[in-house]
């Protein structure tokens, strides 16, 4: 019971603190998740991150997982409501007086002030997940140079071509399963 | 200052959930965003590119996944509440099985050394994703040197010190909007608008009270 209210209590805060998406919240998810409450390991937690980029919808759709591997289906159902209800009632309601500030240049402001916030934010999120799943000091250096170079070919190709991200994904599985099975 | 919106299209609930429920399904490797323009503009045509850029905007600025904010959004303008539901329901709940029964597949064959081969490659091309994704933002927000000034404490406090976000945002963002506030110029020009549009307001309804009260008089005058 008292597993349920923790989990709620995380993942409710954490939907009113993406600010700009999902990728914001992942430092302190993981580390609510993995130091705070020690739900599971570091590996596990990124392994869970990794399972959501397989699967379709908003990639953030993981966090059933970790309700899961803490409460059960109820953990697994809480979390996706904690996660979700929360930031979706916010938008609905600032949905509803949005356009009361139409050509405010506030409301310019506040556009152009969160967005550094957010890229710094999202650039912890690339370091909270690179930390295990791009460098990982646990494995040898070879699987180190491996999951590099994945990593950066992954980012060069998605900046310079239009291709669908999910392919990237799935060649990273099977260059994984070539490469990495053995180091 | 209302450019009279045009009427949201009659959707049925069922189809709404039916159309969310298939990009819920189908929108693989995060871009969620252009496959929900892709159906809700082209496709269905149940808004125009301005709406959904609207939405888009809101969806943005508020906190929450963008992807379920623009739903909400969408799915209030054309079925209201119940709308909003049906369209994250869609959105999520597909994804969410998936993830769900890619989990158990997880705790049963986490030891297997295939299965985490597997997992490490995709884990490391997700972090070349969510990197591209950033630069990418990064490059077409970041114009000037106050940006910086608040994106490396965001990082800092956040990547590195593990500080809650919190404290971080309620410190942090009203530095940044103080940064990029509007000049004396917008602000005077956006005041005078303002006024300009409340002492019209202002003249219409006493036009509106002196026809009433013209009215009443009329209409009192036989008793």
């Amino acid at each position: 019971m008292n597993k349920l209210v923790n989990l709620v209590n995380v993942f409710a805060l954490l939907s009113l603190l993406a600010v700009g998406g999902g990728t914001a919240v992942l430092p302190q998810m993981k580390h609510d998740v993995v130091v705070t409450h020690r739900w599971l390991g570091a590996e596990q937690f990124t392994d869970i991150y990794s399972l959501g980029q397989l699967s379709p919808g908003p990639n953030m759709n993981m966090v059933t997982v970790i309700g899961y591997h803490v409460s059960g289906i109820a953990g697994a159902i809480l979390v996706l409501l904690a996660f979700y209800l929360p930031s979706c009632t916010l938008v609905f309601a600032v949905g509803k007086f949005w356009d009361h500030f139409e050509g405010s240049p506030w409301r310019d402001s506040v556009q152009r002030g969160m967005a550094p916030i957010t890229i710094g934010l999202m650039a912890s999120g690339v370091y909270a997940i690179g930390r295990t799943a791009t460098i990982n000091l646990d494995h040898s250096m070879r699987f180190n140079a491996t999951t590099v170079a994945v990593t950066l070919i992954v980012t060069a190709i998605l900046l310079k071509r239009h291709i669908n991200p999910a392919l990237l994904i799935l060649a990273g599985g099977a260059v994984g399963w070539f490469a990495l099975r053995m180091v | 200052m209302n450019d009279a919106p045009t009427k949201a299209p009659n959707v049925s609930l069922a189809k709404l959930f039916g159309v969310f429920l298939y990009i819920g399904a189908t929108s693989f490797g995060g871009g969620v965003i252009a496959y929900l323009q892709e159906h809700l503009v082209s496709r269905q045509n149940w808004l125009d590119d301005d709406h959904f850029l609207a939405a888009l905007e809101i969806g943005q600025t508020v906190p929450g996944l963008i992807s379920t904010n623009v739903s909400v959004i969408v799915g209030n303008r054309l079925r209201g509440v119940a709308g909003s539901i049906a369209a994250v329901a869609g959105m999520t709940l597909p994804g969410a099985i998936v993830v769900f029964i890619l989990g158990l597949l997880y705790a049963r064959f986490k030891s297997n050394p295939e299965v985490a081969a597997v997992l490490s490659g995709v884990g490391a091309a997700a972090v070349g994703l969510i990197l591209a994704v950033t630069l990418q933002f990064g490059w077409r927000e970041i114009s000037k040197w106050q940006d910086w000034v608040i994106l490396i404490p965001a990082f800092v406090l956040v990547g590195i010190s593990h500080i809650s976000l919190v404290p971080v945002l309620v410190v942090l963002a009203p530095i940044a909007i103080q940064l990029n506030r509007p000049d004396r110029k917008e602000l005077a020009a956006y005041h005078a608008q303002q006024a300009a549009y409340h002492a019209q307001l202002a003249e219409h309804h006493g036009e509106v009270a002196a026809r009433h009260g013209a009215a009443d008089a009329g209409a009192g005058t036989p008793s």
